[in-house]
């Protein structure tokens, strides 16, 4: 009996997770998470605590199958391939690898995309509505393979310069055998 | 009751006064929707009276007499022998009915395709999810047009349109002018045009694109070739440099805020495809592909959150204050 | 020759040296289900598989009603903001699959395994394992699609998921992988029960059955599922084609990359086209025995509409383009499907004469079956009507993806499918419960709904001229389609009523119907020759056909067949033209195996919505499953 409690529990939390994975929020709130938050750079932090995200977007955004795909489609609308090459990197560094300057947490790339980084990364703060900002991060994590294979986006109607993002393998594990 | 009464008295009015709407194929404005009306008409015509007689045939056969018989399998050969002929002949008369109409359709269709070959003007109309890009083509790059969701063509005049698709697919429809084309990606379909008297044709796309499908309109401005030249003219100016103090600050968050990522307006630094191009919009009637009609209340509401106006669109609600919002407002105002 | 070829030894208790009563009870004993939830699953008795079948298509049938009223609701006036378009494009396509995938076909299917074992006289359908099987998938393919869709993963491209809007760049998340293995799902266990059909026809029939007294809905099934089985495969092809460029990431529909979009178009009409005709051809066979049994008399012209029914089945392959006139197809093609389009109307006009001739000859008796039917010859004539006006390419331009073929397919559909689906239900539900539908509340269910439905889709004409497109969640206030909407809305709550009447006649007559008896309405075929509801058996001893009518033509005791074991279960084998008898032949015991198959293909088919390798390793489970469901046991039936 627990034993069958426990798997319809185990079920409806798949299901559940499968729910937030294909939410798709047009408007989530844009009002909230325009101002500053603050985001860790480092694993290292005073007191061991590290700071929280305030209002919980980042959840929202990631493993998104919608805002990925949105965040896919801004990746070419605003040119991030002028210097990020389709993520291959070029002018930029490359998105696809295990390289994280800035961090690799969702957290760490909007932070990345809002205020801008040294050498060159501008930043998109007052230009890029802050929602889009998570869509462009959450989609540039399935890029390295760092999200759900089951909501990063498929290849495009496009000439394909990489397999699609639901087949790019895990970049922490790339090269290495399993 | 008398609710239902009410709404069957309204539907009836409704069924009389709806023939005018703007966007209907029975009234056609151009030489293919006439010829499509037409076709409309015989076709019901002939369909009427076809199923009339079926349905008089039923009536007279569950109601004559006959004589009645105990057994099922008893059957009169004579009668049965007539029946056998009217089946046939039904069958042969259906066959003729068919080929008439077969014929009648295939003229029809030579006909569409006989409009306007000689057309001059050159419109590429892309679709996107979910609004149309216009581009007037010409052999002088400076003499191109670009514009969105509005065509303006000179009246009794036919022009081609080239229909292309950015993403997925859509389809053509301007119902008093001419029936529906798609629009497919990696196909590229033309369509001929021509409205006989000046107006405003409304249409819309005709194939599901997805959440906004259902608001991806556009208008078919048909008016004298004079008013025409001067309408291009016009469309071929840079942007003008706003006056007032007001929209000169908006001209500066357009430029600095999210607006520039999207949109073009031709003499200032807003350069991109993404959405519609803004140059000439507040010369245009609707906004967002035939939401909303043009208008200063409009346009703020559009602009301050088109989400809740057009859930899905690709515009995004953006983080605002009311004074920038004022501002941007009277900037696009002036983009006349 | 020695004596022993000729009268071969005979083995086991045979029908001919049993009396009445031993005779049932050896029978019952040989055939009737296993107890227990073990025996449920394992049942392979075509008439419970059927009512399964029946049960739930009905409750689909439910569910894409109420899909359907809520979006009536929405569009009862201009910009209203109760449904988003994001919930109304799931509910449209939910709408679509669930009544042509969930309902539409599976019941006309259904019925045929209720019916086609009886009318053709034999004691169960052929291959009933896989029959069971069918169901099985089936019902957990509906299952899932509903499931996501309570989950928001409902499919929102449209019931024919045009890539690119379905494909891997326009349909984020895994909805319309949903639409994908939905497709898979349903094309198995249709697939299934064709070949099952085809065989029972050809090869189970009574002595004496010959190709010209079969019974015209047998007829009807046999062409169906031809049809099925030359259409369906596209379909498949065309969804699996889709997962693979969304999952895998293929190219087959990316222009960019020499693939094409038009061709998932070409890939579901080729399908799609014959598939309205898997569910019009079955009706056509329900009204062919309705009217012959109220008309009292035989069918005027069974041959020609035999043949009629073939060439439909034959010519619905070639019409497919006609839906696809306005993207842009080369004109001299276009016109030929025009033609061909056009032509699929005689020997649709030739059905409707033969009945009406039916009806002229006949002494017509008007009770509710009949009454559905003369709705049918109503509304079906009506929107064949307007299908030719869709088959020409210039008329088409206009009124494609409008209201008018919103109008059109459910005037087609409703009218030529569930108008007779509802007439033969209160021809055959007596056979199926042993007891008589309310009359009178069929008489009101039968005025509402044809008032409610021409209420409902008449004005759908007029709004697609005035030029409402189809699919839409909203339209603007000043095009003036407030009023016919909000009257459009109003008939179709009106419809919708006429279903609840429908089911309250249904439970009560269930219960305490009037008894009907073996034969009520004195109908010519063959199972209404058996008792109410049919025995696990279906007959005590096999029939011998004498007529195409065979309880007209010998009123007082129908001749039959003996020397079948009893002890076994046996059924006749006959030849494919005569119906000569052949050979005695096993008929497969209960078995649970079905089942755990269906789930181990299911699993597969939901594992692939995630990753290719699902269908590795899904092959293991299909493979033991597959293995248990052969394995030879020492029953009767595998000896030999």
């Amino acid at each position: 009996m627990k034993m069958r409690t426990l798997a319809l529990l185990a079920g409806v939390a798949i299901l559940l997770t499968g729910c937030q994975r294909e939410e798709r929020d047009t408007r989530p709130d844009p009002v909230k998470g325009a101002g500053d938050q603050a985001v860790p750079v480092t694993s290292l932090a005073p007191g061991g605590e590290r700071p929280v995200d305030t209002d919980a977007k980042a959840a929202r955004f990631a493993d998104n199958a919608f805002h990925m795909s949105e965040g896919k489609r801004l990746f070419d609308w605003f040119n991030c391939s002028g210097c990020h090459s389709r993520g291959g990197g070029g002018m930029g560094p490359a998105l696809m690898d295990d390289k994280w300057i800035y961090g690799s947490s969702i957290e760490n790339i909007h932070a990345t995309i809002r205020d801008g980084r040294p050498n060159g990364m501008p930043a998109f703060g007052g230009r890029v509505p802050d929602d889009q900002i998570w869509e462009l991060a959450a989609y540039v994590r399935s890029l390295a393979g760092k999200s759900s294979k089951a909501a990063a986006p498929g290849r495009n109607d496009d000439l394909m310069p990489h397999p699609s993002e639901n087949r790019l393998p895990d970049a922490t594990t790339l090269g290495r055998s399993p | 009751m008398k609710v239902l009464a009410r709404v069957g008295l309204t539907s009836c009015a409704g069924f009389l006064t709806g023939c005018s709407g703007v966007q209907s194929a029975l009234d056609p404005h151009g030489p293919a929707g006439e010829e499509l009306a037409r076709l409309i008409w015989s076709f019901t015509a002939l369909c009427t009276v076809i199923w009339l007689m079926v349905m008089g045939v039923l009536a007279v056969a569950l109601v004559r007499r006959r004589r009645q018989a105990a057994d099922p399998l008893e059957t009169d050969v004579q009668s049965e022998h007539a029946a056998s002929r009217a089946v046939l002949m039904a069958v042969v008369a259906t066959g003729l009915v068919l080929v008439c109409l077969t014929v009648l359709s295939f003229f029809a269709n030579r006909t569409l395709a006989g409009i306007g070959a000689d057309a001059e003007l050159t419109i590429e109309v892309t679709g996107y999810q979910w609004w149309w890009a216009v581009r007037y083509e010409n052999s002088e790059p400076s003499r191109i047009v670009t514009t969105a969701n509005e065509i303006h063509i000179p009246s009794g005049e036919p022009v081609r349109l080239v229909l292309k698709s950015q993403d997925v697919i859509h389809s053509f429809w301007v119902p008093a002018l001419h029936g529906k084309l798609d629009l497919v990606p990696g196909v590229v379909n033309t369509l001929t045009l021509q409205a006989d008297r000046n107006g405003t044709y409304r249409g819309q796309c005709a194939e599901y694109c997805g959440a906004q499908h259902a608001h991806m309109g556009v208008l078919v401005i048909a008016q004298p070739r004079v008013e025409f030249d001067a309408w291009y003219e016009a469309q071929l100016q840079n942007a003008a440099e706003p006056s007032s103090e007001l929209a000169r600050q908006g001209r500066d968050l357009f430029l600095n805020r999210p607006c520039v990522m999207c949109h073009k307006v031709q003499g200032t630094v807003a350069a991109s495809n993404a959405g519609p191009e803004l140059t000439h919009v507040a010369s245009r009637k609707t906004l967002a592909a035939g939401t909303l009609s043009m208008s200063r209340g409009n346009l703020a509401a559009w602009i301050a959150d088109p989400q809740s106006i057009k859930p899905g669109t690709r515009m995004p609600t953006m983080n605002l204050t009311g004074d920038e919002l004022n501002a941007i407002v009277a900037y696009v105002e002036t983009l006349k | 020759m020695s004596r022993a070829d000729v009268m071969p030894e005979r083995h086991g208790v045979r029908d001919d040296e049993l009396e009445a009563e031993a005779l049932r009870h050896w029978l019952a004993k040989t055939w009737d289900a296993p107890k227990g939830l073990v025996g449920a699953l394992s049942s392979v008795d075509h008439k419970v598989i059927a009512r399964r079948y029946l049960i739930t298509a009905f409750v689909f049938l439910c569910l894409g009603g109420l899909n359907a009223v809520a979006m009536r609701v929405q569009l009862s006036g201009p910009e209203r903001g109760l449904i988003g378009p994001d919930l109304y494009n799931q509910l449209f396509t939910m709408h679509g699959i669930t009544m042509m995938f969930l309902f539409a076909v599976p019941i006309m299917q259904a019925t045929g395994i209720y019916l086609v074992p009886l009318m053709v006289g034999t004691r169960n359908i052929a291959f009933p394992r896989l029959t069971a099987f069918s169901y099985w998938i089936y019902v957990s393919g509906g299952i899932f699609a509903w499931v996501s869709f309570a989950l928001n993963i409902g499919p929102d491209v449209g019931w024919f998921g045009y890539v690119p809007l379905s494909g891997p760049e326009f349909g984020p998340g895994k909805r319309a992988d949903v639409w994908a293995q939905m497709i898979t799902y349903t094309e198995v266990s249709s697939l299934a029960v064709a070949v099952a059909t085809i065989v029972t026809v050809f090869k189970q029939r009574a002595p004496g059955m010959s190709l010209d007294r079969i019974p015209l809905y047998v007829w009807a099934m046999l062409v169906t599922s031809f049809v099925i089985v030359f259409a369906m495969p596209a379909v498949m092809i065309a969804s699996t084609f889709l997962i693979l460029d969304r999952l895998v990431g293929t190219h087959i529909f990316n222009p960019v990359e020499g693939g094409d979009a038009l061709l998932f178009q070409h890939l579901f009409w080729f399908f799609g086209h014959p598939e309205v005709y898997i569910i019009f051809l079955p009706a056509t066979g329900m009204v062919s025995m309705i009217i012959p049994a109220f008309a009292r008399r035989p069918v005027f012209g069974y041959l020609p509409l035999v043949l009629a029914l073939i060439s439909v089945g034959i010519l619905s392959f070639g019409l497919w383009v006609h839906h696809m006139f306005t993207t842009g197809l080369p004109k001299l093609g276009a016109s030929f499907f025009t033609a061909s389009s056009m032509l699929i109307a005689i020997p649709n006009g030739l059905q409707i004469f033969c009945w009406l001739a039916t009806l002229w000859e006949g002494r017509p008796i008007l009770k509710t079956p009949l009454l559905f039917v003369l709705g049918f010859f109503f509304i079906f004539v009506a929107g064949g009507l307007t299908g030719v006006m869709l088959a020409s390419v210039p008329l088409d331009l206009q009124v494609h993806d409008t209201y008018f073929v919103v109008a059109h397919f459910h005037y087609v559909l409703i009218g030529g499918a569930v108008f007779p689906l509802l007439g033969a239900t209160y021809f055959w539900f007596p056979k199926l419960t042993g007891r008589m539908m309310s009359e009178r509340l069929g008489r009101w269910h039968f005025w509402l709904a044809f008032v409610g439905f021409n209420a409902a889709f008449f004005p759908m004409h007029i709004v697609g001229l005035w030029g409402m497109p189809r699919r839409v969640y909203t339209y603007p206030v000043e095009l003036g389609w407030g009023n016919i909407n909000l009257f459009i809305t109003a008939g179709a709550l009106l419809f919708f009523f006429s279903f609840v009447l429908f089911t309250i006649n249904l439970i009560l007559s269930a219960r305490n119907g009037k008894p009907a008896g073996d034969n009520p309405w004195d109908a010519g075929t063959l199972e209404w020759a058996t008792s109410s509801p049919p025995p696990s058996y279906n007959f005590t001893k096999i029939p011998v056909v004498t007529h195409a009518e065979p309880l007209w033509a010998e009123r007082w005791a129908l001749p039959v067949a003996e020397g079948l074991r009893v002890d076994a279960r046996e059924l006749l084998i006959s030849s494919v033209a005569e119906a000569h008898p052949e050979v005695r032949e096993k008929s497969a015991a209960p078995s649970i195996w079905p089942f755990p198959a269906a789930l181990a293909v299911g699993g597969t088919f939901i594992g692939s919505i995630f990753t290719p390798w699902a269908v590795v390793w899904g092959s293991v489970p299909i493979a033991i499953t597959l293995v248990g469901w052969f394995w030879p046991k020492d029953v009767p039936e595998d000896v030999e």
